[in-house]
């Protein structure tokens, strides 16, 4: 079934404007329409997806649906764009923003606003698709302010002393991150004279890149990253994700950095500035850096969350790496199958580190919900209390360390074979390295929440059934099955190929803007 | 000349922002920097003499493919795009800008002090 694209924003967006209509009375109506307009938006994002693969053959295995809004052709109108890449962002968006929502709807009784809190996240979730979707810079520009502004009021709803401290940090990059983006499309608009994404490839493509596209390119590379909080614009996330309610962290860390930052960027340097030898390295040095850094950061720590949002600045580095080395290949004009490979390392890695991060950060609410704390060295023996909780956060534990057959194993697999076939030995030894200490601190969070003794202020813990348990389950399950997702070729082909195939085909998305 | 003034708004903006140590004014250097971006935009389509980008009759033609603007009106007009862009920035800023003010006045409450140096309570 073709969806039509604007819906994905829509929907979202008007039930956003409902939702606080419903007060403190209607809170129940509230959350169950909050839940089901998530629940159809991963069917829709499912439609769509299945409707891209009937559309992709073996001759246009980079199938492309395109919105244009008034029905104004490019480059006149405003234009919205389904390509391989977009689907695979808006299904991983559905799959988290359900989760939290069911999550959310026992986890946050203990806040007061609940519809506030529901519309906001929704408004976040309108803002986070129209990303994706948008095949228009600046359109792409105000959608990300959407799901900023909204992210900046989920950091602080806790409305306490460091809640609010981490709000006002995290807006602060936040809005500098999102001028110079401004700054950027208005370079790029001075130099190509259009909004529209592929028409302003296809004038790259003709004139080439001159010296103020240059300057604009590294004004997008500063302000997706800062989005994205890569090494060395990193300074907000560990304050900002673990202050956050717990579903909030998880749809922060599992999406809301990938879409704005990663998505954006890659979008950016692939498909309208193409790739050349120089971008490429910043991208590899970004990755490692954040790769590298964030894990040894994340080691040392002794909250459960803020432990947690490290490792999202070390997971996202193995993204932003595969995808960097992918763009080098590219770049050097060597073999597209290996940078194919490379891409979909990080791709892979990107909707698997979705999964599973969002999957701890519902456990680390969980935990904190029936503890009352999130520092490891006041918890201990969960196991024998909590023991939902502790299967699920065991599964995510292994997942993001690398553990086979779980989903983050086949991700770092292919990125080390990648890394290895462009013969960067080091970066894979690193990437493997990474992978170890990740296991390490992984291995100490098990060892002081759930093993070890239970300390005697615990012992009346409980463990969080229902609507908690269900969001963790379904993450969790998804952790054990998605390594189907590469080791079956039927699937491979239909949801992570297209995706690697608009990256790949780079600055070929010019084709979009066929005749003015 | 005028981008270059332009550009020394924007680094102004981001300096006060990077530097400074009170909360309020850190927010007014955001806000320097998003009037520079906003400027900068404006002067995108700026044109020296130029007419207001509204087709009136007398800028009508009719050719091959029907009625068109004329050529002239096009080598006259300012570009309205960057208009509506600045629009749509400004209303983006405006309510970014309510939300820092209203999360400053949150933490003033709390914490009794604009200092970002004395706000530490996350650390690690």
């Amino acid at each position: 079934m073709n969806v039509p694209l604007p819906v994905f924003v829509m929907v979202p967006l008007m039930a956003a404007f409902v939702l606080p209509l419903f007060g403190v009375k209607g809170k129940s109506a509230a959350t169950a329409l909050a839940n089901a307009v998530t629940i159809a938006l991963l069917v829709l994002a499912v439609l769509a997806a299945v409707h891209l693969a009937d559309v992709r053959t073996a001759d246009n295995p980079n199938p492309r649906e395109v919105y244009e809004v008034g029905r104004h052709a490019i480059p006149l109108g405003i234009n919205m764009v389904l390509d391989g890449l977009s689907c695979l962002l808006l299904l991983t968006i559905s799959v988290v923003a359900a989760a939290a929502m069911t999550f959310s709807i026992r986890y946050m009784e203990q806040y007061t606003a609940k519809s506030k809190y529901l519309s906001l996240f929704l408004l976040m979730v309108a803002g986070m698709n129209g990303v994706v979707l948008s095949g228009d810079i600046f359109n792409l520009f105000v959608f990300l302010e959407i799901a900023s502004i909204a992210s900046y009021a989920l950091v602080g709803f806790g409305c306490e002393h460091e809640e609010l401290e981490a709000c006002f940090k995290y807006m602060v990059l936040g809005t500098i991150a999102s001028a110079f983006i401004l700054f950027g499309i208005g370079l790029v608009y001075g130099n190509t004279g259009s909004l529209n994404m592929a028409y302003i490839a296809r004038s790259i493509r003709s004139s080439g890149v001159n010296p103020g596209l240059a300057f604009a390119l590294a004004l997008f590379v500063a302000g997706f990253g800062l989005k994205a909080a890569l090494v060395p614009f990193h300074a907000w996330l560990p304050d900002a994700h673990p202050s956050a309610p717990a579903p909030i962290s998880a749809m922060l860390s599992g999406v809301l950095i990938k879409s704005l930052g990663v998505y954006a960027l890659a979008r950016v340097v692939f498909n309208v500035f193409g790739v050349w030898p120089a971008i490429a390295w910043v991208l590899i040095a970004l990755g490692v850096a954040s790769m590298v850094i964030g894990v040894f950061l994340a080691v040392g720590q002794w909250d459960f969350k803020r432990l947690l949002a490290y490792h999202s600045i070390s997971q996202m580095g193995y993204v932003v790496l595969g995808i960097g080395l992918g763009a080098l290949i590219l770049a050097r004009g060597g073999s597209t199958a290996w940078a194919s490979l490379a891409i979909l390392a990080g791709l892979f890695h990107l909707v698997n580190h979705a999964v599973f991060k969002s999957l701890l950060f519902l456990a680390s609410g969980s935990v904190e919900m029936a503890t009352g704390t999130r520092q490891l060295k006041k918890m201990g023996g969960l196991a024998l209390k909590m023991p939902l909780t502790r299967t699920t956060a065991t599964i995510a534990s292994a997942a993001i360390a690398g553990v086979p057959p779980f989903n983050g194993f086949w991700s770092k697999l292919v990125l080390v074979i990648a890394a290895a076939q462009a013969h960067f030995y080091g970066l894979a030894a690193v990437t493997v390295l990474v992978s170890l200490v990740t296991l390490i601190s992984f291995l100490k969070v098990q060892r002081y929440v759930f093993l070890g003794e239970l300390p005697d202020h615990l012992k009346q813990t409980r463990d969080n059934g229902g609507s908690m348990f269900a969001a963790s389950a379904f993450l969790a399950a998804l952790c054990v099955l998605m390594g189907l997702l590469l080791l079956i070729p039927a699937l491979r082909a239909n949801v992570l190929d297209p995706a690697v195939a608009a990256l790949t085909a780079g600055i070929d998305y010019a084709a979009l803007a066929k005749d003015i | 000349m005028l981008y270059a003034m332009c550009f020394a708004l924007f680094m102004l903006g981001l300096y006060c922002a990077v530097v400074k140590k009170n909360m309020v004014k850190i927010v007014l250097g955001i806000v320097i920097m998003e009037y520079a971006v906003n400027l900068f935009l404006i002067l995108l389509g700026f044109r020296t003499d130029a007419v207001a980008p509204i087709v009136d009759r007398q800028f009508l033609e009719t050719g091959a493919d029907g009625m068109t603007v004329t050529g002239a009106f096009l080598r006259q007009a300012v570009d309205p795009l960057p208009q509506a862009l600045v629009l749509t920035s400004i209303v983006i800023s405006l309510g970014t800008l309510a939300l820092m003010i209203s999360v400053c006045i949150r933490i003033y409450g709390k914490y009794g002090t604009f200092d970002i140096t004395e706000i530490r309570r996350l650390k690690g």
